[in-house]
């Protein structure tokens, strides 16, 4: 197993969130009946000819920027040619030889404290197909055409990941980019971000690529690294069998957790590529590009420095949060009426929230927990209202439904004890309760005093304030 | 240049056409002779000239990003060999 | 019956005729003549008469346009909403197209009445009309002889008097060896003028729209109409439309023409040539400069344009596929099968060989051989053409190497009817403007002379065309049908 190596490439497909096509004036709004959102051009009906959409350039000379690409300033759209019934003119309009958005590069982190640099190949604009449904009917297949003509924004990358886990990074990576530029949505259930791998295995040492299985239908991050340690096990099992690995495409089944070979596109493509005559060829001035970079918001570096700079956060926490920018994003909301609780909020937030959410499998954008809500316990332990070890109790009700931290505080009675009357009774039972402890604290034995504090804390069921009782205690113990 | 039936039939295939066997013959001649017209083309040498695409040295307009079309499936889906509930319909896809 | 648009126009205007009377008129014609010529796909008699009212009323009411009321077909390639609109092709046979070109459009905002849709070569491919799924035209000066193609319907019916005016559409000489063949008028305008959209697309680096007529004063009228900037179209341009009826009396005194030296050498029938010569001369005596130029690679244009043609019509083709409009044959037992049936029984021979052509020349491994060298030539050509505009204003020369030829002469050898369209097809890989005007007989068909110009300018072009016709009478002669 050691001695094998796998390399690893990824094509990124991200709608893009305009709101009309990439080529005509339907609307790209998901989840509509079948074909009400495909027009005459999405239809492909005689005569018909595209235009391009203004945003979908933008959007993708946006995204060349964030990735410090260089910008072509004369990109060609061509056609790809192939039959199939959701792809109406029977060619796709894509961009071959010029894309949009040329070599870049992007920095990941697989892993605390690591950093890897990604090479991404191109990316390119082209307009997306429609959906077969093959379930609706017995014989048939149904066509819909609602997605016929969405932007794609396909970015591939250099075959530079090494593992699963890697490719789930720069996945991640690209994902919370697309997301902070605000040209993707990132919806994965949905289909508006997808992602097939390249996948293929060599010896260590080996220079010469093995050949390569796509890997495709794959809708989440944890499908992704599934999808990709199955087909690297196969292939090496394959090789180990004496077998050889044949270029085709692979279909991910995450119910069997299994790659297989998809037979009917098995035939070798001949997709005939030209320039599209219909379209002429996009011009980008050097005006244009430093406008939208201008105009780019702050990116997840950018962030991250401002984060270890202005909050004196840690780097791998800066890193945490900034790697997904709804994280950033509930942070940043928290920390709006609090400025001054960050380190709280970030331990908060990265520690007991984050756990919530991942044993529940969920996004942070569907947490129960709104971040006003959060920023409310925390500062009800700062102000003392109740202890840290009571906030924890208040979120898990939080997190239950149970409304705001001062809803539960209050309907649960949780609030902190800080009346020294009261205090001063309860530890007067303790001492009387306790003499030969008494005698022992007298006697020089310093560590007696715990002993009282827990019994305090126990009486007082978790709300007396664990300062006072500590003072009083020893100055009635003198 | 010259076609064997062979690649006709690859052609054929690539542009989802169906030739009936018995004219793939005539094909091959048709096709050959339309080629060996073409072949005239590298009487020149023509490597150093910039390729042209589109006779106008115009670059492409773009529209802005709006929604101007509305539905009209019934009107589209009334020329449209089989449909039903919205959708057009082929014979089953298997993948 | 051989009124021109202008007279139809005058004739409204003063209250000679309605548009209602005028269209019933045509609509009679049609059905006398169109048994035997054929120029017809589809007559829209009710329709016709429909607007014909319309466009009385908005006249009576003080509201006419240039063109209210005046009669005019359509090749059947413009989408026509609610109206058949077969490209000549059984594949779309069953095809009513769901909305209208923009060509047609203006033409109904114009207020112009549609007779019907005219014949043509199955999607605009070929040079004789016959390889329409609607059966060949004829010529109306010889039955038995070709109108040309592909917009031939529309030119036979121009000169049979079945239409005053007729649209067409132009990849190779699609308007201007038409029009040559019947003796007609027609203009094929610069790349990008006539907006694209509706028409549906043969090879779309080379398609243009424009209008056949009896004259070129006509021609300037329908133009006016047709020449807008659409933002539909990406390839439309955005250059302003002069008035081309005011550019027509411009005259040609001292106007530069040049004859390529290479459309006048073999190949070109001698008579054609006597007769052109004839055409010359007139144009001397009004004062035009005549000079021998070279359009050296005029040679590589039909390999060049065959290419081009081929490998954008095999895309373009793609999408007649029998699933969302159009043929489909009958129980496919899978999609494959749905394809190439649907496909099979759909194109007729001439387009399929196109298809397979070009898609041989762009499949992998004969891109660059192909595809790409004929994109290289297409450069040097318009570069020639562009050298020659340096010199000249105007470029002249025939329009066909032969007369119209009788049907079925040259069905057994596409090579041969290629050829046919030497001196017309370097124009549109160029995007250069031509027309094509009567300018005599051989074997008593028309002679047609082209006139190229450079890059918009139609109105040179139309205003050269319309001083020759004010000193000839070619364009008024008719042939004798009977009755």
């Amino acid at each position: 197993m050691s001695d094998w190596e796998s390399v690893i490439g990824l094509e990124i497909h991200a709608q893009l969130a305009t709101v009309s096509k990439i080529f005509s004036g339907a609307s790209t709004a998901f989840g509509a009946d079948p074909n009400t959102q495909a027009c005459a051009v999405d239809l492909g009906m005689p005569g018909v000819l595209p235009v391009l959409n203004r945003e979908a350039v933008s959007m993708a000379i946006r995204f060349g920027v964030a990735i410090d690409a260089e910008i072509d300033r004369h990109s060609v759209f061509a056609r790809k040619n192939y039959f199939y019934p959701d792809l109406p003119k029977g060619y796709q309009i894509s961009q071959f030889e010029l894309p949009i958005v040329g070599k870049g590069h992007i920095s990941v982190s697989p892993g605390e404290g690591e950093h890897k640099e990604i090479g991404i190949t191109r990316a390119h604009l082209e307009e997306d197909a429609g959906k077969s449904i093959h379930d609706q009917f017995p014989e048939q297949t149904g066509i819909d055409l609602n997605r016929a003509g969405t932007p794609l924004l396909e970015i591939v990358s250099e075959p530079d990941m090494r593992s699963a886990k890697e490719a789930v990074a720069y996945a991640r990576k690209i994902h919370s980019l697309v997301r902070y530029l605000e040209i993707c949505d990132g919806n994965m259930q949905e289909g508006s971000f997808r992602c097939d791998a390249n996948v293929s295995v060599r010896r260590k040492g080996e220079q010469e690529l093995g050949t390569r299985a796509e890997l495709k239908n794959i809708n989440s991050f944890r499908f992704l690294e599934r999808a990709i340690n199955f087909e690297i096990e196969r292939q090496i099992d394959l090789i180990d069998d004496g077998g050889r690995v044949v270029q085709e495409t692979r279909l991910y089944d995450a119910e069997r957790d299994e790659t297989r070979s998809m037979r009917s596109k098995e035939e070798a493509n001949d997709y005939r590529y030209f320039p599209d005559p219909d379209l002429l060829p996009v011009t980008v001035s050097d005006e244009d590009i430093a406008q939208i970079r201008a105009g780019l918001p702050e990116l997840p570096e950018q962030k991250k420095q401002r984060y270890i700079d202005e909050l004196k956060l840690s780097d791998y926490n800066a890193e945490l949060l900034t790697g997904n920018r709804d994280t950033a994003l509930f942070f940043e909301a928290t920390l709006a009426e609090s400025p001054e609780l960050s380190a709280q909020l970030v331990n908060w937030i990265l520690g007991d929230l984050a756990g919530a959410l991942n044993k529940a499998g969920l996004e942070i954008s569907d947490s129960p927990i709104k971040p006003t809500m959060l920023t409310q316990l925390v500062a009800r332990i700062a102000d003392n209202t109740i202890s840290g070890k009571i906030a924890k109790e208040v979120f898990d009700a939080m997190w239950q439904g149970e409304g705001s931290a001062d809803d539960v505080i209050e309907a649960r009675g949780l609030k902190q004890i800080t009346d020294s009357g009261a205090i001063e009774t309860l530890i007067d039972e303790v001492i009387a309760a306790n003499p030969e402890q008494v005698e022992q604290f007298r006697a020089g034995k310093e560590k007696v005093l715990g002993f009282f504090v827990g019994q305090v804390m126990k009486q007082s069921q978790g709300k007396a304030n664990p300062g006072q009782v500590n003072a009083i205690l020893r100055d009635k113990l003198k | 240049m010259t076609l064997k039936s062979e690649d006709i039939r690859n052609i054929a295939h690539l542009a989802r056409l169906h030739i009936d066997e018995d004219a793939i013959d005539d094909y091959v001649d048709d096709l050959s002779n339309i080629l060996s017209l073409v072949d005239q083309m590298n009487q020149v040498d023509s490597s150093s000239v910039a390729p042209l695409s589109n006779p106008l040295d115009a670059t492409q307009r773009l529209r802005a990003d709006e929604v101007t079309e509305t539905n009209q499936r019934d009107k589209f889906q009334q020329i449209a060999p089989d449909v039903a509930d919205g959708f057009y319909r082929v014979p089953k896809v298997i993948e | 019956m051989t009124r021109s648009v202008i007279e139809i126009c005058e004739g409204l205007a003063t209250g000679e005729f309605s548009s209602v009377e005028i269209t019933q008129d045509y609509l009679a014609r049609i059905a006398q003549h169109n048994p035997a010529l054929n120029c017809f796909i589809s007559v829209t008699g009710e329709l016709a008469l429909e607007q014909a009212r319309q466009a009385d009323t908005v006249r009576a009411a003080g509201n006419a346009g240039a063109l209210t009321g005046v009669p005019i077909a359509h090749k059947d390639l413009f989408c026509t909403d609610g109206v058949r609109t077969s490209c000549g092709s059984r594949i779309l046979d069953n095809f009513i197209a769901p909305y209208d070109a923009t060509v047609i459009e203006q033409f109904n905002q114009g207020g112009t009445v549609m007779l019907g849709k005219t014949n043509m070569d199955e999607f605009a491919m070929g040079s004789s009309n016959e390889n329409s799924y609607y059966g060949s035209v004829a010529n109306p000066w010889n039955l038995k002889h070709v109108p040309g193609g592909s917009s031939g319907g529309s030119a036979a019916a121009v000169a049979a008097g079945l239409a005053p005016a007729a649209t067409g559409t132009d990849t190779g000489g699609s308007i201007r060896q038409p029009a040559a063949f019947c003796g007609v008028t027609g203009i094929k305008p610069t790349y990008g003028r006539v907006s694209r959209y509706g028409m549906v697309a043969f090879a779309s680096s080379l398609d243009q729209g424009g209008p056949f007529a009896r004259s070129a004063e006509d021609c300037a009228l329908l133009l006016q109409t047709m020449a807008k900037f659409d933002p539909r179209d990406s390839t439309s341009s955005e250059q302003a439309v002069p008035d081309y009826s005011a550019g027509l009396g411009q005259g040609i005194e001292g106007l530069k023409i040049g004859l390529p030296k290479e459309y006048f050498a073999d190949g070109l029938d001698s008579r054609i040539a006597g007769v052109i010569e004839t055409a010359i001369d007139e144009l001397r005596k009004l004062g035009a400069e005549i000079k021998e130029i070279s359009l050296p690679n005029t040679g590589l244009s039909i390999p060049t344009y065959y290419v081009v043609a081929m490998a954008e019509c095999s895309s373009n083709l793609s999408r007649f596929d029998g699933v969302r409009f159009g043929h489909r044959c009958e129980n496919p037992v899978d999609l494959e099968d749905l394809y190439k049936r649907s496909r099979g029984e759909g194109f007729g021979a001439e387009v399929k060989r196109r298809i397979l052509i070009g898609t041989y020349a762009l499949s992998a491994g004969y891109y660059d051989a192909y595809y790409l060298k004929a994109q290289q030539l297409r450069r040097m050509i318009k570069d020639d053409f562009q050298s020659a505009f340096d010199s000249v204003d105007l470029i002249l020369g025939p329009t066909t190497p032969e007369v119209a030829f009788e049907i079925g002469a040259k069905t057994d050898d596409p090579v041969s009817m290629y050829l046919q369209d030497i001196y017309t097809i370097s124009l549109n890989l160029a995007g250069l403007p031509g027309m094509s005007l009567p300018v005599g007989f051989v074997d008593g068909l028309p002679v047609g002379m082209q006139l190229i110009g450079n890059y918009f300018d139609e109105a040179g072009l139309l205003a050269a065309a319309h001083s020759y016709q004010q000193v000839s009478d070619w364009h008024l002669q008719t042939p004798g049908l009977t009755s």
